[in-house]
């Protein structure tokens, strides 16, 4: 049953954005209204054609009245950050993140008409520990509840959304754990850290990465809206590349750094506003995480088109990163050796 | 890279890089067959085809292409096949050949294909058995098997050490990944006794410890697959612990600081494992399917099913033990 008025976001920002457009071109939904504190820029508002822009911020009571009027029956809440350095600063983000989703709930619970609320969260809810599960599966919850940052927020944000679900057991929710995204076109933490030139790492430490898709990412959201699919769903593309393998893929050179030095180090980073290093993402380049997706391949029915190798070299072709050290560098090393193995070679039978 | 600057060193004749595929028994051939070379080298045998440190030398190359471009397979555990049969195999290979010189015994009861448990004795201080059995499971047996190791959460917190574990094919010893690799049909090896085993005293040597909760036979009942006992003779010798210092254990946050004859006597030196002889014997398959899955939860048939395994473990050593006549020498 496709929804008539859906509400979504985070429009400003690629998943929301595009979202939105999505649904508007579907004929079947006569509404498509778009929320966020700033307007998506000009080629995404473009983009999102018949969807309607509505300045509004989800911390603000107002935001109710913005789903009664608009008869709103499906929330997609798809603003959920990662990224302080865009959201004004951590402070912000957490207020954006926890106190907005607080009020959209609040504004849900009182709007008779909304039947659906689907949640973009995010599988750093699992945490990453070395005493950790290699894989975990959706009934699995952290061992120690993340400290801080986003993976906080995200946790909270779901225990919020369990108790909205326990008052208003008519609406069906769905709670989408997505992993780490990338893509040609999305900007997150990780496609910023993978177009440095050279790359921080933890030295001794190779995590295991599992990403997605950007349009898979889009598909499934485009999925959880328009039907009736209650739950919640890993969302991650399959197979997994270690962290110094993606760097090798995209051709850049790892800068292994010994623990005691990362935090400083990310402070750097984080001070010369290149890429933001929470410490959940410091501790995720330790260990990684990996999830089974199981449930969204059979129970929510999709299979994600791109796999994760895939997903990563549509995102080193798409940025065209120039690799730092490409196949050239490595043809012209296999040269020479040859090369030396010769010349050596005759002292060796010798 | 580091990578980058080893192939200086095959040129100069490592022998590390060689194995590669190529068999325990093979690699002995082409060894022989390459210091057989050069006479007829110095006669007219220079217009003969490309010579074999040749095509030893491209398949290095295209190793280390492979590496470089990041093309290659790593699963969800973060096994790494490539490493761990061109590099860490390899490496571990002269330890289980020379050092040790490591005979298998009743290879056949561990199947070809398909998910087992193999459940063996956790001794040496350090865990040099769990890696020789993944070397003998890989060499030995005849569908050349990854064996894929159960770890204490230990191992894993440890830079590099932690990393190249996971390569390897080891994950977290809890039930949710044991379940997951039986349930795809992987071979899946653990030492139930854990730091009990591989920390206790010389004197206690080749006495089993308690074998945990028996997460093992759980793990095993519901994925329906066979246990293989599995008895290793030897790793108790490579670093007789006498004594333990606690507190530098605690300083370090390691479960045991041990004292050998050589260690910390002689330094690095006093690290280099005693060359004991070395057995493995893997036991008739216990097989499991007949339970149902939900036996696993009855905790006195699996308390049973655990008992029983240590049992034969523990005989299967005392009958290797009493055939042996000296530790060195077998």
């Amino acid at each position: 049953m496709a929804p008539s008025v859906v509400l979504v976001t985070g429009v400003s920002k690629f998943l929301g954005g595009n979202l939105a457009a999505r649904l508007a071109a579907n004929p079947d939904i006569d509404r498509v209204l778009g929320v966020d504190t700033v307007p998506p820029p000009r080629d995404l508002l473009r983009r999102m054609g018949r969807a309607e822009f509505v300045r509004a911020d989800i911390r603000n009571p107002l935001i109710a009245k913005v789903i009664s009027t608009g008869a709103v029956d499906t929330v997609v809440h798809a603003s959920i950050s990662a990224n302080p350095a865009s959201s004004g600063g951590r402070t912000t983000m957490k207020e954006m993140n926890v106190i907005g989703t607080m009020q959209l709930l609040a504004a849900c619970q009182k709007a008779p008409r909304v039947r659906r609320v689907v949640l973009k969260s995010t599988t750093a809810v699992y945490g990453s520990s070395s005493r950790d599960p290699a894989v975990f599966d959706e009934s699995m919850t952290p061992r120690d509840m993340p400290s801080g940052g986003y993976a906080k927020d995200a946790a909270e944000i779901e225990g919020y959304l369990r108790g909205f679900a326990r008052r208003r057991p008519d609406v069906g929710v769905t709670v989408l754990r997505f992993a780490n995204f990338v893509g040609p076109r999305i900007d997150t933490v990780l496609t910023r850290y993978f177009a440095l030139p050279v790359i921080p790492t933890v030295l001794g430490y190779d995590a295991r990465v599992q990403l997605l898709h950007e349009e898979d990412g889009l598909a499934v959201l485009e999925r959880a809206s328009c039907a009736e699919l209650p739950g919640v769903f890993n969302v991650a593309a399959d197979g997994v590349l270690l962290l110094s393998q993606a760097i090798r893929r995209a051709g850049r050179v790892p800068l292994p750094i010994p623990s005691p030095l990362v935090g400083p180090v990310g402070q750097l980073f984080r001070s010369a506003r290149i890429v933001d290093f929470s410490p959940e993402q410091m501790r995720f380049l330790n260990f990684g995480r990996v999830v089974d997706t199981r449930r969204l391949r059979e129970d929510f029915g999709f299979t994600p088109r791109w796999t994760t190798p895939q997903a990563f070299d549509d995102y080193v072709r798409g940025r065209a990163l120039r690799p730092v050290v490409g196949p050239e560098q490595i043809a012209s090393l296999e040269r020479g050796v040859r090369a030396a193995a010769r010349a050596l070679a005759p002292t060796r039978s010798g | 890279m580091p990578e980058a600057r080893v192939i200086p060193l095959h040129a100069e004749g490592g022998d590390r890089w060689r194995s590669g595929p190529v068999g325990r028994g093979g690699d002995h051939r082409t060894d022989a067959r390459r210091e057989a070379q050069p006479s007829p080298a110095d006669g007219p045998g220079q217009a003969e085809p490309p010579p074999a440190w040749e095509a030893a030398l491209e398949d290095v190359l295209a190793f280390l292409r492979r590496r470089l471009a990041g093309d290659y397979q790593v699963d969800e555990f973060g096994f790494d096949q490539d490493l761990t049969e061109n590099v860490l195999l390899p490496a571990l290979r002269p330890l289980y050949q020379k050092w040790f010189r490591v005979e298998t015994i009743g290879l056949h009861h561990v199947p070809a294909e398909g998910g087992a448990l193999v459940v063996a004795n956790h001794s040496g201080t350090l865990p040099l058995d769990s890696l020789m059995t993944a070397v003998a499971l890989h060499d030995d047996h005849p569908a050349r098997r990854n064996v894929r190791m159960l770890g204490a959460d230990l191992i894993f917190q440890f830079p590099v050490l932690g990393a190249l574990t996971r390569k390897q094919g080891a994950t977290l010893a809890c039930n949710p990944d044991a379940e997951r690799l039986l349930a795809s049909g992987e071979l899946v090896a653990v030492w139930p006794e854990g730091f009990k085993g591989i920390g206790k005293p010389f004197r206690d040597r080749y006495k089993l410890q308690r074998f945990g909760r028996g997460g093992f036979v759980s793990a095993a009942l519901r994925t329906g697959v066979p246990i293989i006992p599995c008895s290793i003779v030897g790793a108790e010798e490579i670093y007789p612990k006498i004594g333990d210092v606690k507190p530098l254990a605690r300083l370090l946050g390691a479960p045991y600081f041990p004292v050998t004859p050589l260690f910390p006597l002689f330094g690095v030196l006093g690290m280099v494992p005693l060359p004991s002889k070395w057995y493995i014997e893997f036991g008739e398959p216990i097989p499991t399917d007949s339970y149902q899955a939900t036996d696993a939860d009855d905790p006195m048939l699996v308390f049973n099913l655990s008992d029983q395994v240590r049992e034969i473990i523990q005989h299967t050593l005392y009958r290797l033990l009493s055939q042996r006549r000296n530790t060195f020498l077998g």
